[in-house]
């Protein structure tokens, strides 16, 4: 299989706003066509992708640990988390609902965590390894990116409807504060990395393996 | 410019390919890492306005109808998106109601008027006055719009609090549905396709 020529052989930029193949010649800082400036990467694209990773990462401790909403029924008041949640349902035969907050909620985040990380490291050492599969994995794990932010939208329903002063009032609470700002973070990580930093590694390991034949 | 307006280039990898014309249901596939890089799109640009201003009247109902309504014991309460959103403003939990208003109302609605701006124009074969502007915000807020997510997070709430109270899906979480559907449709990637047609 022949590989088709790749955008910096051609002298070629690609604009992420309008998709134009915009000819370099000459240096524009900006597409021609829609103004928006033009990168042949995304900017510090690794470091970006590091330090809103690891942000969302010190947010995902206390966005489980805190109680997301308090439930007060006739004066009792309890504390739910997002786990506590999952489980609520889960004793109460509702398995399917428990499964997808179980999912949206703390599922999605992980999996973005593990193959964030997966894709850095990975990206960081010039690694060759199922670079197929790794652009898949980006793929994917743009794709599930906002569905985390289910919970947030329940627990907002819930607490405007549950307004009934002394017999019944639910509140949000901080943690799910944390939990959005989650969800928030590591859609700016997924945005920031670059999926093509996973194939640009070829040349520059291809001319180390010559050299290191040359050198035998 | 001229040159360069047939090809096409990877996102995921940087390949570069010429462009090709695309029958119902085909898409083309970067051959090296196997991400999309163009779909058959249907929508003339007519049937797209059609259905955006479609829209734009579901964005008014889901908006302006209560999602749902509960009752216990006698008492009544209902809630639209709006109310929601005012829900998580109190506190220190501030800045996530600015969030999910953007998420569920603003940038539903700001995509929604581009588009009828743009598409108005496009109808006359003519760039709308801030054409790169709009074009430029559109791509900006797809990711940050999220009607599905919003959608199943309404379904969510109903099954929730039905075990507690009566609850009762309104209007607004009907217009909801349709709603989130028509956005995947309309405000898709390909709206990129009037750069070339304009």
């Amino acid at each position: 299989m022949t590989t088709p020529p790749v955008a910096s052989e051609l002298n070629l930029c690609l604009c992420h706003s309008c998709g134009l193949a915009c000819d370099m010649t000459g240096e524009p800082s900006e597409c021609e066509r829609c103004g928006e400036p033009l990168h042949r990467r995304k900017t510090n694209a690794l470091t970006r992708t590091w330090a809103y990773l690891l942000a969302s990462l010190v947010f995902y401790i206390p966005a489980n640990l805190l109680p997301v909403m308090n439930t007060k029924m006739v004066g009792n008041g309890a504390d739910s988390t997002i786990m506590g949640g999952v489980l609520d349902f889960w004793q109460h035969g509702a398995w399917d609902i428990a499964l997808i907050i179980f999912i949206a909620s703390i599922a999605v985040p992980g999996i973005k965590f593990v193959a964030l990380t997966l894709l850095l490291v990975t990206v960081q050492r010039g690694s060759l390894w199922a670079r197929e599969e790794r652009s898949k994995m980006y793929r994917f794990v743009e794709v599930i990116g906002y569905w985390s932010m289910l919970d947030v939208i329940v627990v907002a329903l819930v607490a405007s409807l549950v307004k009934f002063q002394a017999l019944a009032d639910i509140e949000p609470r901080l943690g799910i504060l944390f939990f959005g700002l989650v969800v928030v973070f590591t859609m700016l990580s997924a945005m920031s990395f670059d999926p093509r930093l996973i194939w640009d590694q070829q040349h520059s390991n291809n001319e180390e393996v010559m050299d290191e034949v040359a050198s035998h | 410019m001229a040159t360069t307006d047939q090809l096409i280039i990877c996102e995921h990898c940087d390949c570069v390919y010429q462009k090709v014309t695309l029958a119902k249901h085909q898409k083309t596939l970067c051959t090296r890492c196997g991400g999309v890089l163009q779909r058959y799109n249907g929508l003339t640009v007519q049937q797209r306005l059609a259905l955006t201003v479609t829209a734009l009247m579901l964005w008014v109902f889901a908006n302006f109808y209560p999602v749902m309504s509960i009752s216990l014991k006698g008492l009544k309460n209902s809630a639209t998106l709006w109310d929601s959103v005012l829900a998580l403003s109190l506190g220190p939990i501030t800045f996530i109601a600015m969030v999910a208003a953007i998420s569920m109302i603003i940038a539903p609605i700001i995509q929604l008027l581009l588009l009828i701006w743009v598409l108005s124009y496009a109808l006359a074969s003519r760039r709308s006055p801030g054409f790169r502007f709009c074009m430029r915000w559109l791509e900006t807020l797809r990711p940050w719009s999220m009607l599905e997510v919003c959608l199943l997070g309404a379904m969510v709430a109903v099954i929730k609090l039905a075990g507690l109270l009566d609850v009762l899906p309104g209007i607004g979480l009907f217009a909801l549905a349709i709603l989130s559907l028509m956005m995947i449709r309309i405000a898709g990637r390909d709206v990129r396709e009037l750069w070339d047609v304009l």
